[in-house]
């Protein structure tokens, strides 16, 4: 066991780094779908856009005043997004609302495509968090080790504005049924809002670690992060932020150990580097047919 | 639905038969590099395809966003049934494998197998999924499409599937001839002909009491299941079809396309056609062809200049550059989405006899094809 833990530990760790960087992105999946029942597509995009924010911004200003200023930025988007998209259709079917979604995805990715002129642009270099740094025989970037610490902060920090102060109380409630919790006198939208600014706050967090790890930015390299984080959120049972932190790091280890597979199980060689997108769907297609509450999901019945 | 009196019927026919006239005689008059056969053999292999997901997401109710995966499927299919022999034994396609396959099919065989394969999939994949609501079926399928990506391009199944390196050398648009001769079939005409007769066929299903059975479940689905409706077995059928025809849409991009890779068919694809159908009306038959072809017809050609520096006379070389068209077209989507959410159509069908109705009332100018909005 403790071999296998060495000869692996590069790909667990990188897995490790990955998965909290997923769980930062898919705590806002899942806050989201808690309040409105909305697979927000836009939000895998709007983590897109942060990573591209930092690129512009950090081409002329400093980084201590980069960081904060695209923190706020994504903040805005998210809002803005939300105000424009979906607070229109609140009344609509649930349907509209995720075609909506969709509709913003496909405008983020083409606004970024028309922006970067489609070339991937690189990553600026976070000064602490590019150093490299030695673990049990195994270089690694600071981001590795300061991600899951970060992110369990995070978690942390989040979980007590949610029970602990009013407009986490009344997250809850919207969560746990609209209507009665508008005749309650919450003020829905400013509740949505708010969920969509923590969201996007982390999105733009994980951003900054996500890309620091992967060193360029494309158009398209929100999607498939995206939709691995709504399928964390899913594993870990939908609404529940816990969950949705626990089923982005196993999707994360899992699928690293799997890019490193020829080492593990012996057979297949590099072709496994195929599948490690695809692990991420069979997990989901299993846990919604096996358990469709997910991990830690409370029971309902209009899931599946 | 009620009954059309039999004048309309035949207008209608009449309408059809004089959109195949018009393609055949421009066929023969224009020439053939022409951009509007671009638009119209992409058009019809989208209105294919946008039908295909209509009958799931709007006649049936089932949120499907697996469209992309069964089209893979098609394409594939078809791609390997049609190569000829010769070539996959020469190194000309599968470089890196030696070709497993040792037979090959004609044309039309290779489009009911690309149907055949994408529903064999669909209906393996149906038993789980189908059990899943709304967005959680959403996912899913959008799960199935990527895991289908992979198989696809797994080197394993390289011998099969040539990896994910591109197909090509396949029977294309130009193979196909008309039948007992030599001479070369006009090819928009041909992929009219058959993306017509799967939506002809898909038409007839919705009219049929299977189809019935469809909408009753997409309305209510206690009430249809009290109605003695097999949930299951409906949905399931539904989504077979639906996947056949999307595997035969496949096989026609294959040919239209020359060569095929699997890398082409990402979720983005899927949200293409779905956007689409969002814009053709959820529900619309009709309005799924007609945005199909104003769908292609923006993005290929009228809206080019937005990426060529020229736009409607006006030049500027920094604004118009590669990539505005795509950027104004997906906020002219959205404004779609958000501000006309029934479509063109809604879930009405072109109606001739509206038309006529319309036409008396309002004496307009002219009559439009869009004229056909009665909501």
């Amino acid at each position: 066991m403790l071999d296998f833990l060495h000869a692996n530990l590069s790909y667990i760790l990188s897995g490790i780094s990955v998965g909290g960087q997923y769980a930062l992105i898919a705590i806002g999946y899942t806050m989201v779908y808690g309040i409105l029942r909305l697979i927000n597509f836009a939000h895998g995009d709007v983590f897109m856009c942060a990573g591209l924010m930092m690129v512009y911004l950090s081409a002329t200003l400093p980084v201590t005043v980069t960081i904060p200023l695209v923190l706020v930025m994504t903040v805005v988007l998210g809002f803005l997004i939300e105000r424009a998209a979906y607070k229109p259709l609140r009344t609509a079917p649930r349907m509209s609302v995720m075609i909506s979604a969709i509709g913003i995805s496909y405008l983020l990715q083409n606004a970024a495509l028309y922006f970067t002129g489609g070339l991937a642009k690189v990553y600026p270099s976070i000064p602490w968090l590019s150093q490299t740094v030695t673990i049990w025989g195994s270089t690694t970037k600071m981001v590795t080790v300061v991600t899951p610490v970060l992110t369990l902060v995070l978690v942390i920090l989040l979980s007590l504005l949610i029970k602990y102060t009013k407009v986490g109380m009344a997250m809850r409630a919207v969560s746990k049924d609209f209507e009665t919790s508008r005749l309650m006198g919450i003020q829905i939208n400013t509740v949505i809002s708010v969920t969509f600014v923590i969201g996007s706050f982390l999105a733009a967090v994980g951003s900054m670690l996500y890309f620091t790890n992967y060193a360029s930015v494309t158009p398209v390299s929100g999607s498939m992060p995206g939709l691995k984080c709504f399928v964390a959120a899913v594993f870990g049972g939908i609404g529940s932020i816990p969950g949705a932190v626990i089923g982005a790091f196993i999707i994360g280890i899992a699928e690293n150990i799997i890019k490193g597979g020829s080492s593990i199980f012996g057979f297949g060689g590099s072709g496994w580097t195929t599948f490690s997108d695809a692990f991420t769907f069979a997990l989901l297609i299993i846990i919604l047919v096996v358990k469709p509450t997910g991990l830690f999901g409370e029971k309902s019945t209009d899931k599946a | 639905m009620k009954k059309k009196s039999k004048l309309e019927l035949w207008i209608a026919f009449g309408a059809i038969a004089l959109i195949y006239i018009a393609v055949a005689v421009l066929e023969q008059t224009v020439d053939a590099n022409h951009i509007i056969f671009t638009v119209l053999k992409k058009g019809a292999i989208y209105s294919l395809v946008a039908v295909s997901m209509n009958l799931l997401n709007g006649f049936t109710g089932l949120f499907s966003l697996g469209q992309a995966g069964f089209m893979l499927i098609g394409a594939y299919t078809y791609s390997i049934f049609t190569m000829p022999v010769e070539v996959k034994m020469t190194e000309q396609v599968y470089k890196y494998y030696a070709s497993a396959i040792h037979f090959d099919t004609g044309i039309f065989i290779g489009l009911v197998c690309a149907g055949l394969a994408a529903a064999l999939f669909a209906a393996l994949i149906g038993l789980p999924v189908l059990r899943l609501k709304s967005d959680y079926l959403a996912i899913a399928t959008i799960g199935f499409a990527e895991i289908i990506r992979a198989i696809f391009q797994w080197d394993v199944l390289g011998p099969v599937t040539n990896g994910a390196n591109v197909m090509r050398e396949y029977l294309d648009l130009t193979d196909v001839k008309i039948p007992f001769t030599d001479i070369p079939f006009p090819p928009t005409l041909y992929v009219f002909l058959a993306a017509g007769v799967c939506i002809a066929l898909i038409v007839l299903l919705i009219n049929s009491s299977y189809g019935r059975a469809f909408k009753a479940i997409r309305d209510d689905e206690i009430a249809a299941e009290a109605m003695g409706i097999n949930l299951f077995k409906h949905k399931e059928m539904s989504f077979i079809i639906s996947s056949f025809f999307a595997g035969v849409s496949g096989a026609l991009l294959a040919m239209y396309q020359y060569t095929v890779q699997a890398a082409q068919f990402k979720s983005a694809m899927t949200y293409e056609i779905l956007l689409i159908v969002v814009i053709g009306g959820i529900g619309s038959v009709s309005g799924s062809c007609i945005a199909s072809f104003l769908y292609i017809a923006a993005s290929e050609w009228w809206l080019r200049g937005l990426d060529m520096g020229k736009f409607l006379g006006i030049e500027s070389a920094s604004l118009f550059r590669s990539g505005f068209r795509r950027f104004v077209f997906s906020i002219i989507i959205m404004l779609i989405v958000l501000f006309f959410s029934k479509g063109l159509m809604g879930d009405k069908e072109i109606s001739f006899g509206g038309l006529i109705r319309r036409f008396n009332r309002n004496k307009p100018a002219k009559t439009a094809k869009g004229g056909g909005i009665d909501a």
